[in-house]
């Protein structure tokens, strides 16, 4: 019963109007019931704060390289060692964590705000379906990280490329979100009802059908999120991401790769923190879905 | 059945279409001109426009997109530019690797994953099922290169069991092929497993409430008969789907997997081209491996169509 009624709230939470001023207690609910989100959340939190005051939390820089203090281990100086040119590993890490987030942030907003125009488009007009949906099926067919790399090599390796690689990559997944919602809403009577009293199309989709495709979006954003952090460091450890100039987690493991017999800390904390970071981002997905999903909600 | 299958078929060539469109264009919106690419930073003017008019780069766009794919019917994917050698001729060898290492990551992942997911699902809303759950959202949280070379230090390194780096094939010999495979296909299957474990999970539980598995239950059947011969058998449909989507995610960790553990692989050719620019190369693994792809879940969607005797075309 409990379950079925928080479920009616949450649902709510996806209505346009009128439900700002119930919704803080609603929401301070649905986190104690779910501590996934809200780990997530604070490691996400902590991380970004790292890295946006990381000149406040190491006096060392970043990209200076000092060849006689290279390959040092960990110690009261480097906490986190030095690497193979005398670089303090730890300073590196702190600072590497803006790439990971600027490109996850910028890719998942870029796929969501596209593939939400573009799915809503293609659930709406049967007509413009089929051909947008061919074309997704063709860019859905090449492993994302193929067409990412091909798409580096076309655009050469820069961070903004980067960001436009993996929204084009990821964003056939909103797509097929938005779609199968608009699918489904556009036969709903709200829907027919805003029809027969004259409401254009732009009308409709913004104001009726589009409100009612944020619960699945939101938990969909989340693990583009997700997936984008993770394939922009593997990108970068291929070489055909982040400039070496910059540091990142995944160019910081690709340099160290060669070292991993005598210097196993050049690759240990960058990739550390990248895997908290992507494991508390998947569990804020996770946590998301559970309430939002009512498919998942009515099972617990 | 047979007209299912003709009719799937006949949807998979749309696909394909545009993946050789998406792949075609590629090269020609490539900065610069391919002819001179082609051609190198050396060559003259006059050079150029010989190399541009041998490839039949100065007709219409569309007669060289027919041009094209019609060489693609006959296996001939181009040249490389850094090597001038053909494309096939450059995968050909790197075939065995990159298979190996694929079936073997798969077999590990399916081993570990629906034995972990079965019970799960069995002990859900337990200890065990929560500790299945954390390995699993670990599992594709952690990023397979780390993975690997955390797994390098630990069993090359300090532990000297395993070599640290390379293949041997599979002609020099089982064993060799199999120590220098072994970290490799774990690193990779560890992350599947993961995926397939929580996949298996929700499928089993909701087979577990059906009534005929209440049925099972009362009428004395051993736990392990039901989860097995009932549970699993119905709940493999949906596990198998997967398996075959998890093909792409596949490859994707195979070409970063063979980087970290140098395996002369289709991975690394890929990646040794998006450095050089070699686009030749990088259109030929596009057109083949989502051509693989394609293929892997036209299978999958038929042996679908076939195991499931609810389901009728």
């Amino acid at each position: 019963m409990q379950a079925q009624r928080d479920q009616a709230r949450v649902v709510g939470l996806a209505h346009p109007l009128g439900r700002t001023r119930r919704l803080l207690p609603i929401v301070g609910g649905v986190l104690r019931r779910n501590p996934n989100i809200l780990v997530g959340l604070a490691v996400l939190l902590v991380m970004a704060t790292a890295s946006l005051f990381a000149p406040f939390l190491t006096p060392l820089d970043p990209v200076k390289t000092n060849p006689e203090d290279r390959l040092h281990p960990p110690s009261a100086t480097y906490w986190f060692g030095t690497d193979h040119v005398g670089r303090d590993v730890y300073a590196r890490t702190v600072y590497g964590g803006r790439i990971s987030l600027v490109v996850g942030l910028a890719v998942s907003a870029t796929a969501t705000v596209i593939g939400s125009v573009i799915g809503l488009i293609a659930g709406y007009y049967r007509m413009a379906d089929n051909i947008i949906m061919r074309f997704m099926d063709g860019i859905m067919a090449f492993p994302a990280l193929l067409l990412a790399l091909a798409l580096i090599a076309l655009l050469g390796a820069s961070m903004t490329n980067v960001i436009i690689a993996l929204s084009v990559v990821t964003t056939p997944t909103v797509v097929r979100v938005v779609r199968a919602s608009v699918l489904s809403l556009r036969e709903q009577d709200f829907v027919q009802a805003a029809r027969a009293l004259g409401a254009s199309a732009p009308r409709i989709l913004a104001l009726h059908v589009f409100p009612n495709t944020v619960a699945p979006l939101l938990v969909q954003g989340t693990y583009i999120f997700a997936v984008a952090v993770l394939n922009e460091a593997s990108l970068s450890f291929l070489g055909a991401g982040t400039p070496p100039v910059i540091p990142s987690w995944g160019n910081m493991m690709g340099q160290g790769r060669l070292y991993v017999q005598t210097a196993v800390w050049i690759i240990f904390f960058p990739g550390l923190f990248l895997a908290l970071t992507v494991l508390a981002i998947n569990m804020l997905g996770d946590g998301l879905r559970d309430i939002l999903d009512p498919k998942v909600a009515r099972r617990k | 059945m047979g007209r299912y299958i003709v009719r799937r078929l006949l949807a998979s060539v749309p696909v394909l279409f545009m993946v050789g469109v998406i792949a075609f264009v590629i090269l020609h919106v490539a900065p610069g001109d391919p002819a001179a690419i082609i051609a190198g930073d050396l060559a003259t003017p006059a050079e150029v426009e010989a190399i541009r008019r041998a490839l039949g780069m100065d007709r219409p766009l569309l007669v060289q997109l027919g041009i094209w794919i019609g060489r693609l019917f006959q296996g001939d994917l181009g040249t490389s530019v850094f090597s001038g050698r053909s494309v096939t001729d450059l995968m050909a060898p790197r075939l065995e690797p990159t298979i190996a290492l694929s079936v073997m990551a798969l077999l590990i992942s399916v081993s570990i994953g629906i034995p972990l997911g079965v019970v799960a699902a069995w002990k859900a809303h337990t200890v065990v099922d929560r500790g299945v759950m954390v390995f699993a959202v670990l599992g594709f949280s952690i990023p397979v290169f780390w993975l690997g070379l955390n797994l390098i230090w630990l069993f090359s390194v300090k532990i000297r069991l395993l070599p640290v780096l390379g293949y041997q094939p599979l002609a020099e010999g089982v064993i060799p092929f199999l120590r220098h495979l072994a970290l490799p296909s774990v690193t990779l299957g560890i992350t599947f497993a993961a995926l397939i474990a929580r996949m298996t999970r929700s499928s089993v539980l909701e087979v577990l409430r059906e009534d005929y598995i209440r049925t099972a239950r009362a009428k004395g059947l051993a736990e392990r008969v039901v989860l097995v011969r009932h549970a699993l058998k119905a709940a493999s449909l949906p596990i198998v789907t997967v398996i075959g989507l998890v093909f792409a995610a596949l490859i994707t960790g195979v070409v970063v997997t063979e980087t970290v553990f140098a395996i002369p692989g289709l991975g690394r050719l890929v990646v040794d081209a998006v450095v050089r620019r070699d686009f030749p190369i990088i259109q030929g693994m596009m057109i083949v491996l989502a051509t693989a792809y394609v293929l892997v879940n036209l299978v999958v969607d038929i042996a679908y169509a076939y195991l499931d005797p609810r389901i009728r075309y």
